[in-house]
């Protein structure tokens, strides 16, 4: 397969996870607004809830310099609508739906056809359309749509190398976006031990929860109170909870395993070695490192997979 | 439906206004339906094409702004008889203008006795020095012709121009039969229609034979200047359709006169490229050294007989507008026969004679640029204001031997689906020849139709339409 196609294939569908993800914490995000505690304990940092998003993306700054103030109206601009974001909803959209266009002939008719009527429709709404019927209905929308373009490439793209790339972009988006969440949430919101346990802290480790679609797993799971030692575990080691860092790094590994041969083993080595950290890992030790400094260093693995992708399939410089 | 009998072919009430036969099982079922019922099966095209993302993108609008072309929902029909002497006709021309090529590009038979002048072929712009002496595989230069036709008068066919470059829109001829056969599956019951949908198979077959002599089974790609190319649709679908690889020029690198693709696996050596990239743009190191849409050294690769381009390298000075009144010449010298179809009668500006003669009928005739294409650099006498002929007229004295001019025809009508309902509106043909060991088309090829009332451009960059062209099997 041409190597410009595999790219194309591998980041249509990491920015198709990529407007999910954003759907997914913008929704949290604001079901968290909604809450009292704001009277609880006015002027606390986690009390603007409305900086997670900009934390948990690393965008503050570019949010700062095209507005002055925080405000859900603006992050919701900038995060949905901005098309000069590259990682708003719309942008990604776009960026997802352009890669299908330039490789049409890659892809199935159902699969294009959804990532271009998703893009048309995204292109058609202005902010009132989305805050017209509350906005969660609107990122009930972008989820449904990345459901259904994930089911359709199940259900209808050849078992080939282009179906192992576009599958690879759709797990490392999700193993980035599950770790920034959880150290945004522990590191960054609740830098005073003085809060954990408290009530707002179970509403936000909640949140937390369903913005993976993992709360009712860990209901099921544990049974118990939510601790953020077990939030951890289930997020990172449990490979049975389909957004944890576990289940996305075995699908990775599975595929580069079947991908890759011998001139091409780094990128196979180098998911194995990510891969058995979280297979024999355990969450006292991950406590013990700090959570902030592991999840730090797992975004740096993966971030230098993505570079041995490049590398070996995706844009290949041949001497 | 009413057309002005008087003054236009119309090819379903011919001239005298009672409906041809061929069309007569057509209309029988168009008028059996209910008014609303032709609207609505037009949106629903609409909504299907928008969808499937059948658009072209717009030159000089936003970058990657794209556009629907009209499709138009009443077929084209045209006899078998028809047919055959058109194909016939187009067959012939093609085989002259591949003769011509070789010959022009080898020892200028054509040139030394005289037929055309040697400094008009070799100082055109586009004749390529470099081809001069240089053997293509099977003596073919333009392997895809895109050859427009029109009828006038009482119906008799005109070719307007030979495109042997890079002609697009063939994927809107396989796909607005698609269209039409999903909106109307019941309408192909009562005609037998002629099918198209092999041409993607007719084009790999072509590719195939014509690849280098030491290859004995090509792999063949097609080269787009990538996503934001107008015809990149096209591109794709053919593609696609054809099971091979669309390259963009950052996928080639040449190695030791040697063609590959960067793919996932390592370099895989191409054999057959099918180019959808001009002449000037496909090596850095031969032609316009700031392209970055061609691939470095390609040329070296072709000029070793390691690479087979289609078309090939210098075809354009066959079908530029100056070349034009010649082919007649090249059919009576290169294959000793009469032309089949006719060519339009053409005035040379740069002839002292013809110049004259036009600069007198700015008004009845139509200006055309030599190099100009797309409906672009042109000047249609009768609809044109006092302003812009004075203007034209100021162009072509200043540069005569840019432009010439031809009749205006009184270009055939066919019945269109506009706001007042349906009504006669003109129409062209693109039929598409496929030229490999031997000389093939599908029957028809893209019918444009220019939805304005009377207006005769049919080029979609100017708002022009198109339509299903149905040959009948008998």
């Amino acid at each position: 397969m041409l190597s410009r196609t595999a790219n194309d294939l591998y980041w249509m569908s990491r920015h198709t996870e990529r407007a999910e993800n954003t759907a997914r914490m913008l929704d949290v995000t604001y079901r968290m607004s909604l809450l009292p505690y704001r009277m609880m304990a006015p002027g606390e940092k986690w009390a603007e809830p409305w900086a997670l998003p900009l934390i948990i993306t690393g965008l503050a700054t570019s949010y700062y310099q095209r507005y002055s103030e925080l405000s859900p109206e603006n992050v919701l601009h900038f995060m949905v609508l901005d098309a000069s974001n590259s990682n708003s909803i719309y942008a990604s959209l776009q960026i997802a739906r352009e890669n299908a266009r330039a490789q049409r002939g890659a892809i199935t008719i159902e699969m294009w056809e959804t990532l271009n009527q998703t893009w048309l429709e995204m292109r058609g709404k202005s902010f009132a359309d989305i805050t017209a019927r509350g906005v969660s209905e609107f990122f009930e929308w972008v989820k449904d749509r990345s459901h259904l373009f994930r089911g359709i490439t199940f259900g209808t793209m050849i078992r080939d190398e282009g179906y192992s790339f576009s599958r690879l972009g759709t797990f490392l988006e999700r193993a980035d976006n599950t770790a920034r969440i959880l150290d945004a949430k522990y590191h960054t919101l609740l830098p005073s031990v003085d809060d954990v346990g408290g009530a707002v802290d179970y509403y936000q480790w909640s949140a937390l929860l369903r913005s993976v679609s993992a709360f009712s797993s860990y209901r099921k799971i544990y049974r118990d109170v939510i601790t953020p030692l077990r939030v951890a575990e289930l997020m990172i080691l449990r490979d049975d909870v389909p957004r944890s860092l576990h289940h996305c790094m075995n699908a990775i590994y599975e595929i580069l395993q079947a991908l890759c041969d011998e001139d091409r083993l780094e990128p196979e080595r180098l998911a194995g070695e990510i891969h058995a950290q979280l297979h024999y890992g355990k969450t006292e030790r991950i406590f013990k490192v700090g959570l902030h400094e592991y999840l730090l260093a797992f975004l740096e693995e993966i971030g230098a997979l993505n570079v041995e992708l490049n590398k070996h399939f995706l844009v290949p410089t041949y001497a | 439906m009413t057309a002005n009998p008087k003054l236009f072919f119309d090819e379903m009430r011919g001239l005298t206004g009672s409906v041809l036969p061929h069309y007569a099982p057509y209309v029988d079922w168009l008028e059996k339906l209910p008014a609303e019922y032709l609207a609505q099966k037009r949106q629903e095209a609409d909504v299907l094409f928008q969808r499937v993302g059948i658009t072209f993108a717009v030159y000089g609008e936003e970058a990657g702004t794209e556009r629907l072309i009209p499709f138009d929902i009443v077929p084209r029909i045209i006899p078998a008889a028809d047919w055959q002497r058109l194909e016939s006709g187009l067959a012939q021309r093609v085989r002259a203008l591949n003769m011509f090529l070789r010959d022009i590009y080898n020892e200028q038979g054509i040139l030394k006795d005289g037929i055309i002048p040697a400094r008009k072929v070799l100082e055109n712009a586009q004749y390529r020095s470099v081809m001069q002496g240089m053997r293509v595989p099977g003596d073919t230069y333009a392997h895809i012709a895109g050859v427009d036709v029109v009828r006038a008068g009482e119906g008799e066919f005109y070719v307007l121009e030979d495109n042997l470059r890079v002609p697009s829109g063939v994927s809107y001829m396989l796909e607005n039969r698609k269209m039409m056969m999903r909106l109307f599956p019941e309408v192909f019951g009562r005609n037998e229609v002629a099918p198209i949908d092999h041409y993607p198979d007719l084009l790999l077959d072509t590719l195939r034979q014509v690849g280098p002599d030491s290859v004995s089974d090509p792999v063949v790609a097609l080269l787009t200047p990538g996503s934001y190319n107008s015809a990149y649709f096209e591109h794709t679908c053919l593609a696609q359709q054809m099971g091979i690889e669309l390259v963009e020029g950052q996928d080639l690198i040449v190695r030791d006169e040697t063609v590959y693709m960067r793919t996932t696996r390592g370099p895989k050596r191409v054999d057959v490229i099918y180019r959808r990239v001009d002449d000037d743009f496909l090596d850095p190191h031969v032609f316009r050294p700031d392209s970055l849409l061609g691939v470095p050294g390609l040329f070296s690769a072709y000029k070793a007989g390691r690479v087979t381009l289609a078309n090939a390298i210098g075809t354009g000075v066959a079908d530029d507008k100056s070349m034009y009144p010649h082919v007649p010449e090249m059919i009576q010298y290169y294959l000793g026969e009469k032309p089949i179809l006719n060519n339009v009668p053409t005035w040379q500006l740069r002839k002292k004679e013809d110049l004259h003669h036009v600069l007198d009928r700015l008004q009845e005739l139509v200006v055309k640029e030599v190099h100009g294409s797309g409906g672009y650099g042109m000047l249609i006498g009768p609809t044109s204001t006092m302003a812009q002929r004075a203007e034209f007229r100021e162009r072509i004295l200043a540069n005569p031997e840019k432009y010439i001019a031809q009749p205006t025809l009184a270009l055939s009508t066919c019945p269109t689906f506009v706001e007042s309902g349906v009504a006669p509106r003109h129409v062209d043909l693109r039929p598409f020849v496929l030229s490999g060991k031997e000389v093939r088309m599908v029957p028809g090829g893209l019918t444009r139709v220019a939805i304005k009332e009377g207006s005769l451009v049919v080029n979609s960059s100017q708002g022009g339409g198109t339509k299903d062209t149905w040959v009948l099997e008998r």
